[in-house]
């Protein structure tokens, strides 16, 4: 199958793009570049503008400013059936007139390539579904029918496969299998895949790069592990995961470190890993970076100088046990709630509910934002 | 208590579906009935007069006796079969033609409103406005329109597309048009409901695989409309074939139109030769069934591709 669909996709780039619906802007001066063969995930909640770039691109919406360009070509002013572009519906959107081989023959039919049934049943092959190729689609299951779907769109190697949340519909056990098998034909086809997500597990575990999009912009764009280790802004550390968030003034800096003031206690920041060196600054750490301890630590003149940030003390409000890890919360006076995970190496959480804690981490593990949290009371995770 | 709550169970949950097909029987009682006396014993006392025989002993008009006259069916149809073809070859284009405006019409009420649901519901109502008015005022109506003296063939005449001496009414393109006109609710309603549910996704689908609008259309649109375009040509269709109003010299057709439901009218209330009548009633009635058999049986292929 990999020889047959030996195309490597095209580089996808977004220059400009603005899309204004009437009444609200989906899309603010959007620009992006996918280089060929990456499995890019575009994240955010709904309403961020993710659909929408994704409709651009399939040309099912018009861009009220800026060009798309598929492969170098210009394909702003493209119909949708001009495009080398294929979709995976979030409803899949298969026709249910129509049999499951016809659903996939569809597009090489339209193009005119030759045996496309033979081509058809070789894509329902690759997604294991061959044997139900005469059946309709109300006749499959739920994660059958995404199967469908996606031998349908990439039996015509696109230059581009756009994923809309394909996954949504499949309960977790489901969807957890067709993240790996997506990711696996991804290898063999080796198209570029572009597939928008709400999901910001299912974009970590499936792309090689992610954008994390909010309110029509891309807020961050990367390697996932570099997205979750050094979050940029307060949004991108409170989507992708969880964050602790502290603001204060930066009261010194180093060449290698900022310190700063959060009620009284001086937390270290690694000056590359802080946006802003000056002022009121954001910081934050993840929760399993974090460490509890029962007593005072020996802390010595200057913070930094041990390599860890200790905050504290501060009495812990919660505590609740979910077998790999147990989570803690931790009230620390002027500072706020601290969320804690730690790993259960021992039986059983190792604090209880109303201990004094101290929490500390190692400097290198703490982040520096570009921008504040929103006074918005937000629901946890 | 707990034990006699158990003990009950086992009676009632075997007893119940039983109980239910009886209740379902007599409920089935009054359609039952209802068909038996208005469709079935019509049917058979249509069949019986067809077969009947003038009384050459005390002769009268209208006075037949029971007899098994076959004969009738042929000299029926020996005398009355270009007017049978007619009647089929208007009531095709007719439907044809009901089908072209229709479709188009259901399509922008169906798809192209659905955004404004205010219009939709207001040009649906266009489309079932006509049925306020009796449909004899509408068609006599027509024929005023296109009376001699009328606008339309002024216009036409002043055109030279018409002689100075030409008419409208009374041809069949006349007739043709009031059949057109009078079945068009009947085809754009079924269409209408067929293409109101059509999901757009699948039309996003469509262009997304290189269909470009036509083919998509062909593919797509149409076959998922396909239920209504069947419904919607049988109804206007089947009644079109036995229409007797359209084609009367007293609407909009002449003694060159005459479509097969007005020879049955003229020979059972003019002539009181019911059973010709009733035999002519009969072979329309297998005529139908034919090309509507064959119709149904060639759109049941869903495969359309």
């Amino acid at each position: 199958m990999a020889g047959a669909l030996d195309d490597s996709g095209a580089d996808l780039e977004l220059v400009g793009i603005t899309k204004r619906f009437p009444g609200f802007t989906a899309i603010e001066n959007l620009n992006l570049t996918i280089p060929a063969g990456s499995f890019f995930a575009l994240l955010g909640p709904s309403g961020c503008g993710k659909t929408t770039t994704l409709r651009l691109v399939a040309g099912l919406e018009t861009p009220t400013a800026g060009r798309i360009l598929i492969g170098g070509k210009d394909v702003t002013d493209s119909k949708p059936h001009q495009r080398p572009v294929n979709t995976v519906f979030q409803s899949y959107a298969l026709f249910p007139h129509m049999t499951v081989l016809r659903n996939v023959a569809f597009g090489l039919y339209r193009r005119g390539v030759s045996n496309p049934l033979g081509l058809a049943h070789e894509a329902l092959r690759l997604v294991e579904l061959d044997h139900l190729a005469g059946r309709r689609p109300a006749q499959l299951s739920g994660g059958q029918q995404q199967r469908v779907a996606l031998a349908r769109a990439i039996v015509n190697k696109p230059a581009l496969l756009l994923l809309d949340e394909p996954l949504g519909a499949l309960d977790l056990k489901l969807r957890r299998q067709m993240q790996l098998e997506l990711k696996s034909i991804q290898d063999d086809v080796g198209l570029t895949f572009l597939h928008v997500t709400h999901d910001q597990e299912e974009a970590m575990t499936m792309a090689d790069t992610v954008a994390v999009m909010n309110k029509g912009e891309i807020e961050q764009m990367g390697a996932p592990e570099e997205l979750y280790e050094l979050p940029k802004t307060a949004f991108v550390a409170n989507f992708l995961g969880q964050s602790n968030l502290f603001t204060g003034n930066v009261v010194s800096s180093s060449a290698t470190s900022i310190v700063v003031d959060i009620a009284g206690t001086k937390l270290e920041v690694p000056r590359e890993r802080a946006q802003r060196h000056t002022g009121l600054v954001t910081i934050g750490v993840r929760p399993e970076k974090l460490t509890l301890l029962v007593e005072k630590p020996q802390s010595r003149s200057a913070a930094g100088a041990s390599g860890v940030n200790v905050l504290g003390p501060g009495t812990v409000t919660d505590v609740s046990f979910s077998g790999v890890s147990t989570q803690y919360l931790v009230e620390v006076p002027g500072v706020g709630t601290i969320t804690v995970f730690a790993q259960n190496m021992v039986f059983g959480p190792v604090v209880n509910r109303g201990s004094e804690v101290w929490v500390s981490w190692t400097i290198d593990h703490a982040f520096g934002l570009a921008d504040h949290e929103e006074v918005v009371p937000r629901l946890s995770d | 208590m707990a034990f006699g709550a158990f003990s009950n169970v086992d009676t009632p949950v075997i007893d119940a579906p039983r109980r239910r097909s009886r209740a379902a029987l007599w409920l089935l009682l009054p359609g039952v009935v209802y068909l038996g006396a208005t469709y079935l014993a019509p049917l058979v006392s249509l069949i019986v007069t067809s077969l009947k025989a003038p009384d050459l002993v005390n002769f009268d008009v209208g006075r037949y006796l029971y007899a098994f006259n076959i004969g009738n069916y042929g000299t029926v149809l020996g005398e009355y079969w270009p007017i049978v073809l007619r009647s089929f070859e208007y009531a095709a284009i007719a439907t044809v033609a009901a089908l072209l405006i229709s479709y188009p019409l259901a399509y922008f009420i169906g798809v192209v409103l659905r955004k404004y649901p205010l219009w939709q519901a207001l040009a649906l109502i266009l489309v079932i406005a006509p049925f306020f008015m009796s449909f004899l005022l509408r068609t006599l109506a027509w024929k005023a329109i296109f009376a001699d003296e009328g606008p339309v063939v002024g216009f036409l005449q002043h055109l030279n597309i018409l002689g100075a001496n030409a008419h409208l009414n009374g041809t069949p393109f006349m007739v043709i048009f009031g059949l057109t006109y009078n079945f068009i609710p009947f085809m754009a309603l079924p269409i209408y409901a067929s293409l109101e549910r059509l999901d757009l996704r699948f039309l996003e689908a469509g262009a997304d695989l290189y269909a470009n609008p036509a083919t998509t259309f062909l593919r797509v649109t149409l076959p998922l409309s396909l239920p209504g375009v069947v419904s919607g040509t049988l109804l206007t269709f089947i009644p079109a074939t036995g229409d007797y109003v359209n084609a009367s010299p007293q609407f909009l057709g002449s003694t060159q139109t005459t479509m097969i439901g007005n020879v049955i009218s003229d020979t059972y209330f003019n002539l009181s030769d019911y059973p010709s009548a009733a035999a002519l009633s009969i072979i329309l009635m297998v005529l139908i069934l034919i090309p509507v058999g064959i119709y149904l049986s060639l759109t049941k292929t869903e495969d359309l591709l």
